[in-house]
């Protein structure tokens, strides 16, 4: 009975510290107003940041998120905390945005910058924890299944912001859970076909495959044409440096998004325009769809595929195919854009001789509902993931982190990142699917038309694939690469590999929770179906 | 006495608590963890009984790396027990620049694993590598060193076996040179050659420094995983993954936290076990040869 009166002290005690700290929170994410450093519609370039910055310039757009605008709020005394990819795919831009954001707020920004591997563990452990380690973290899109519950909703100022209307609606979507955009949307990925056009439009090299296969010479429109095409030109020296060229760059690392690469086969096998309900579960029963007959095919394929890469290709990640692509060492490579704009570096010896593409298709296409093959030409776009960024609810700067985050993807940070390969920006608003603005770069106009064509059609498709992205992704994806790199090394036929898989991933789906895994399949059968 | 005693103890209190907090609270919290369904999506600290364990013992990709550390270790370790015994040999004695030999020979292990992983990668690379460059100028068909499952053990147990030489060579040079001089004199004087010395003389007398040199080695040698990580990540397919990579890959990397707390426990009490038992029949292959 006697401590009865202490706890009640100390109950009240809590609760005013707790009452104190919040209001000082919410003092704290208050910025100051100071003058603009910046006149609206300044010439914005990152010169004074450094050597390894081109002089490229661009026009702050007016607006919320403009370096005048921004520059407005005087946030020193608060220090915002951030967890970014490694240098430089977006760890890169998150620290040079940091920086400016430094300069003109006066705030202190810290980034930490984390390997892949690391990424993920690194930003839930301390929200699973109750622990806002980080205000703002950057990270793959489709995590959302496991992030989403720790995630701060963007605050309708933002959305309303011109910058984040011009947002494609595919990204819109890929940002929101649920119905709420719960990521802000920095980066547009998707995959595609790359081709050099100086070996696909030579008229000699033309009239030799036509003899020796009876076919025109073309962008393969098929993974069947892809894979004639490879062969036909692996290990032939086609651009006369003395050195032997293949046919296919592809990602094929275990641990290293291969998963992604086997998607983007398996799309026109799998997607069928007719059927709805899932790609990789069907959303009703939960019973994995990894091991039909499309998937085994679009396996079937890669492991045959292997004739046509460069010595060591079949333990490619991602920067292998970016430099056996963008180093002019394959004909054709397929994934994100990085290893295209690489080609397009300056002082790179294919720049201007290359071309975007949709991804091959299929001649058929897999109908699971009449367990049979519709032979039909199938093309099925596939969004892969791609980088986005969020602020952790529990974070005491949620206005700082929201400005930040609106700085970062301001209209002229945007279009000076994404001339800046190595950044990893790709387009993400209707403005950046104008090919003018990629000539400005030196592009050629074949060139930046196939590339913005490309990218602006899978916008329009109504078929698309978008990634799992459900709680427990990376255990998913984990199982999937295993078993692709299973049937790449020969230990399994691609049929057992796959039905591996579909094992793997019944027993994830039961230790996660069938209907927890269902309820998040629905948001991406939904963005599939009504598409 | 009894204060003294007392005082005593509060000196040791510091390193107890040092010891209780990275070693006994971790332990215990794995134990712990190793008890419940902690995992991506399920940050809770539930009571799972042993149904992590009962996953683990039907996780053949587990077991499988385990039967391939056992290979990988003895392998790497047989070998690096032979070569480091006999640069041992060739600088214990009175030679020309021994001391740079000295040197040079412990370079490899002076570097950083990841680092040196990362080279070696470069180094088995199979268009741009030397490896194959080599073999070309041989007249020798390339390699695949590190898409073809046979290749890539080689590979990773190349790496091993450079970097991890100079340790075995260090201990053992160690050992030669505490060794007593008499029985190398009386052995002598009976007319012994250099063969029946070594064997007869050399090689018991070393026998503690073997078994000690080949146990802390092999207990190196069971977490290996830095290499695997930059050299192979596993591949192809699963036939470089080794327990340790795997652990990373399910308890890190995954966020399977109660299943990797289970694989940890198992694997650290399966290592206790096998090297205390490899350890004692060592000791007494060892012992038997010094008898004979």
């Amino acid at each position: 009975m006697r401590s009865r009166p202490y706890t009640a002290l100390v109950a009240v005690a809590v609760a005013l510290t707790a009452t104190a700290c919040t209001a000082q929170n919410q003092e704290q994410q208050k910025p100051k107003a100071k003058a603009a450093l910046f006149k609206s519609g300044s010439e914005i370039s990152y010169k004074k940041y450094g050597k390894d910055y081109p002089a490229t310039k661009a026009k702050d757009v007016p607006g919320p998120c403009s370096y005048e605008s921004i520059s407005r709020k005087d946030y020193s005394g608060q220090t915002l905390k951030i967890i970014s990819h490694a240098v430089p795919v977006i760890g890169e831009p998150t620290q040079l945005h940091a920086k400016q954001f430094e300069d003109i707020t006066g705030g202190k920004v810290e980034v930490v910058n984390v390997p892949f591997g690391e990424l993920h563990q690194k930003i839930l452990t301390p929200l699973q924890a109750g622990q806002p380690a980080y205000d703002v973290m950057f990270y793959p899109s489709l995590w959302i299944g496991d992030m989403a519950p720790y995630l701060a909703p963007v605050p309708k100022t933002y959305l309303n912001s011109p910058g984040m209307k011009d947002v494609t609606k595919a990204y819109m979507d890929v940002a929101t859970w649920n119905g709420k955009v719960v990521q802000y949307p920095i980066d547009g990925d998707r995959h595609y076909l790359k081709v050099r056009t100086d070996v696909l439009m030579d008229p000699k090299r033309q009239a030799e495959y036509k003899k020796a296969t009876g076919k025109e010479l073309r962008v393969p429109r098929t993974w069947a044409e892809y894979q004639q095409t490879a062969k036909f030109f692996s290990g032939k020296d086609f651009d006369g440096d003395g050195k032997a060229n293949y046919g296919s760059a592809e990602v094929t690392k275990r641990d290293d998004l291969t998963f992604s690469a086997f998607i983007s086969r398996a799309a026109p096998y799998v997607k069928n325009p007719d059927v709805k309900g899932g790609v990789f579960f069907d959303v009703k029963t939960m019973k994995p769809l990894i091991n039909t007959p499309g998937f085994v095919r679009a396996l079937d394929d890669m492991v045959k595929a292997k004739s046509t890469w460069a010595p060591g290709g079949a333990n490619f990640g991602l920067g292998d195919e970016i430099f056996s692509f963008g180093g002019g060492q394959t004909l054709m490579s397929y994934s994100w854009d990085d290893a295209f704009i690489q080609a397009q570096q300056p002082d790179s010896r294919i720049r201007n001789k290359i071309q975007a593409a949709p991804l091959p298709g299929s001649t058929e296409v897999y109908n699971r509902t009449t367990k049979s093959w519709d032979s039909k030409a199938n093309q099925a776009p596939y969004f892969t993931w791609g980088w986005t960024s969020a602020v952790a609810k529990p974070s005491p700067h949620q206005q700082m982190a929201f400005d930040y985050l609106c700085f970062f993807g301001n209209e002229a940070n945007t279009a000076l990142d994404l001339t800046i390969g190595r950044f990893g920006v790709n387009p993400y608003r209707n403005a950046h699917f104008d090919p003018a603005f990629w000539e400005k770069q030196g592009w050629d106009k074949d060139v930046a038309e196939s590339y913005v064509h490309t990218l602006s059609g899978m916008e329009k498709s109504t078929n698309r694939v978008f990634d799992l992205r459900v709680p427990g992704v990376n255990q998913y994806m984990s199982a999937l690469a295993n078993g692709v790199a299973a049937a790449l090394a020969g230990q399994s036929s691609p049929q057992q590999a796959l039905d591996d898989v579909a094992k793997e991933w019944s027993k994830i789906t039961d230790q996660i929770g069938t209907d927890k895994v269902q309820s998040a399949y629905r948001n991406v059968v939904e963005l599939e179906d009504n598409s | 006495m009894d204060g003294l005693r007392r005082h005593k103890s509060m000196f040791l209190l510091p390193g107890l608590l040092t010891l209780f907090l990275i070693i006994i609270f971790p332990l215990l919290f794995t134990i712990r963890v190793s008890f419940s369904g902690w995992n991506v999506s399920n940050p809770a600290m539930d009571f799972i009984g042993g149904a992590n364990y009962t996953a683990m013992l039907h996780d053949s990709r587990f077991w499988a790396s385990i039967t391939r550390l056992i290979l990988l270790a003895g392998g790497t370790v047989l070998i690096q027990y032979v070569v480091g015994f006999g640069m041992a040999l060739l600088v214990w004695r009175e030679t020309r620049g021994r001391r740079l030999w000295r040197v040079l020979f412990l370079i490899p292990m002076m570097t950083t694993p990841v680092v040196m992983a990362a080279i070696w990668q470069t180094i088995f690379h199979e268009s741009l590598g030397p490896a194959n460059d080599l073999l070309d100028m041989l007249g020798l068909t390339g390699i695949p060193w590190l898409t073809e499952s046979g290749p890539a053990l080689v590979a990773l147990m190349t790496v091993e076996v450079w970097q991890w030489t100079p340790f075995m060579f260090l201990l053992l040079l160690a050992g030669l040179l505490s060794l007593p001089k008499e029985p190398f004199m009386a052995a002598a004087i009976d007319g012994a050659g250099t063969w029946r010395t070594f064997w007869k003389v050399t090689f018991p007398l070393m026998a503690p420094v073997s078994v000690a040199a080949v146990i802390i080695r092999l207990i190196e040698a069971s977490k290996l995983s830095d290499s695997v990580y930059v050299l192979t990540s596993g591949g192809p397919g699963s036939s470089t993954e080794t327990p340790g990579y795997y652990l990373y890959i399910q308890g890190l990397r995954d966020q399977q936290t109660g299943y990797g707390g289970a694989m940890s426990l198992t694997y650290l009490v399966l290592m206790i076990v096998t090297l205390t038992v490899v350890a004692a029949l060592l000791t007494r292959a060892f012992k038997l040869k010094g008898d004979s």
